[in-house]
């Protein structure tokens, strides 16, 4: 069983965010998500994969509370949403880094908004950028940053409001390769120390078995979780290891059949 | 050696010697007797910043024209920002700014000295006319364009709507409506320039005309020189200030 499964082990795995038949028509009659029912365990990190127009990104902007659904609920410990609340915490797929503040204003910037004083905001953000791997480039600005570099800081910032759901919108798909892997290996790494309720929206099926404890397949027309897959992969190996297991082979191929047809 | 060919100053520096350079020689060809050479021209704002003539007209120029100015920033950015935040105040104020901003405004001056006399109010209204718009249009278009996410980011941090305004739009939009309040002083420069030429004749506008007036083509041309050089350094001033007040970011890549 995977780390994460383990330290939820004493009880079943409670509930921190439910769906239920979530409805979401645009303005125009798009209809981006129809009837949608899921749940997302506390404690884990949960992707939602599937090929564009599934409405994934709709679906995580509605937990986010940034858009409003036609009809169904959404809870969060329980509660409805309304509307963004303390609890959770944006990713941006842009990173929504804004240029005329430092890296430490940035990753300061959720508690800035709380109306935090300076010196307690940036040690908290201080202690963050360290955990993201950032630490030393506090005064730069983001355009001195790497693309990748520059998502660590929308993460440090979403960690630092102490949110208990975060909510990562296709996180790295705006981060070449090579950073993307590494970012992966990280995001691991504080999935395992925050103890934090992750939502992840990739369209990457390698990505998501890489970093998912539970996987929703969600396939579009008429948007639907079509499978919920718990890749029961070894994370006691190195992270190559992990990308040339069997399990985990079998497991990225599996879902691609599924949704082959669908791309097609 | 190559990189100091293109480094920015002496590629500036060059700029303006082959400008003054061309000015020189067509001066000397001579195309007409009305127009000086360059040095001719600078001698002439010597001898005028020497004998205290050109110094002392600037203040009336200089009155309409910063009130005029100071006046279209507050109040354009105002109205600028409060459209584009707003679809009615949009909806209201876009048509408007558009006709002004594209309507030859110099025609309306005899009607303002018909309707506020030949005073100051009517030189400050020219400059306003002509500065306003274009302050106002940038704002708006600035703070329209402002990135979603970025907007979404601070809804989602819990930002009041205060804050989102304070702390992210006006941000964000401040190297638009800073170009704006750039173009805006440039044609403020105009409008007073303007006003002194056809309400009545003071301040440098005065100059301008009273030595065209008397044939002394030198001087002529060096309060134009004067003025310009003015609104030159005007704007760059301006332009240090955006860095200083909101964009940080962009001193570190100078």
């Amino acid at each position: 069983m995977s780390a994460a499964a383990e330290a939820v082990s004493d009880n079943a795995p409670q509930i921190a965010v439910e769906v239920d038949h979530v409805t979401k028509i645009y303005p125009g009659g798009v209809e981006a998500l129809n009837d949608m029912t899921i749940q997302f365990p506390r404690g884990e990190l949960t992707s939602l994969l599937g090929p564009s127009g599934c409405g994934k990104t709709t679906l995580l902007k509605i937990i986010a509370g940034l858009l409003k659904q036609t009809s169904g609920t959404v809870k969060v410990n329980g509660v409805d949403v309304t509307g963004p609340g303390k609890e959770r915490a944006f990713v941006f797929q842009d990173f929504a880094l804004m240029p005329w503040a430092s890296v430490m204003r940035n990753a300061a910037f959720g508690l800035e908004l709380q109306g935090m004083s300076k010196s307690e905001r940036e040690a908290i953000a201080e202690k963050y950028i360290d955990v993201v791997g950032l630490k030393g480039y506090e005064n730069l600005y983001p355009h001195e940053l790497s693309g990748g570099m520059r998502q660590r800081v929308g993460l440090a910032r979403a960690l630092a409001v102490n949110a208990e759901v975060l909510l990562m919108d296709e996180p790295f798909s705006a981060v070449d390769e090579q950073t993307r892997r590494k970012f992966q290996e990280d995001i691991l790494e504080v999935v395992d120390d925050e103890q934090k309720t992750f939502i992840f929206v990739t369209h990457s099926i390698e990505e998501a078995v890489y970093v998912s404890q539970s996987i929703a397949l969600l396939l579009p027309r008429p948007s639907r979780v079509s499978e919920i897959i718990r890749p029961d992969i070894r994370r006691d190996i190195s992270p190559d290891a992990i990308r040339r297991d069997p399990v985990y082979l079998d497991i990225v191929e599996r879902i691609w059949q599924g949704l082959r047809t669908y791309v097609e | 050696m190559s990189s100091f060919l293109v480094h920015p100053l002496t590629l500036r520096l060059v700029s303006v010697v082959i400008a003054f350079g061309t000015w020189e020689y067509l001066g000397r060809i001579p195309i007409s007797p009305a127009f000086p050479t360059f040095l001719e021209t600078m001698s002439a704002l010597w001898g005028m910043l020497m004998d205290g003539s050109m110094i002392s007209v600037y203040p009336a120029t200089f009155q309409p024209l910063l009130i005029g100015l100071i006046i279209s920033s507050i109040l354009g950015i105002a109205c600028g920002v409060f459209m584009g935040l707003n679809h009615k105040a949009e909806w209201f104020g876009a048509p408007v700014f558009i006709v002004l901003q594209s309507a030859p405004l110099a025609a309306l001056i005899p009607l303002l000295t018909f309707a506020y006399g030949i005073g100051l109010t009517s030189k400050i209204i020219t400059v306003c006319i002509m500065s306003m718009p274009v302050i106002v249009l940038n704002a708006y278009t600035a703070v329209r364009h402002t990135p979603t996410s970025m907007i979404e980011m601070g809804e989602s941090y819990l930002g009041s709507r205060r804050q989102i305004i304070m702390k992210i739009i006006i941000p964000a939009a401040s190297p638009v409506i800073y170009a704006g309040l750039r173009l805006g002083a440039a044609m403020g420069f105009i409008g007073a320039i303007l006003a002194e030429l056809l309400i009545t004749p003071t301040g440098i506008g005065d100059l301008i005309t009273y030595n065209q007036s008397i044939a002394e083509y030198d001087k002529m041309y060096a309060a134009i020189f004067s003025i310009m050089v003015f609104a030159v350094l005007f704007i760059e001033i301006l332009e240090r200030t955006e860095y200083i007040f909101f964009r940080p970011d962009k001193r570190v890549t100078q």
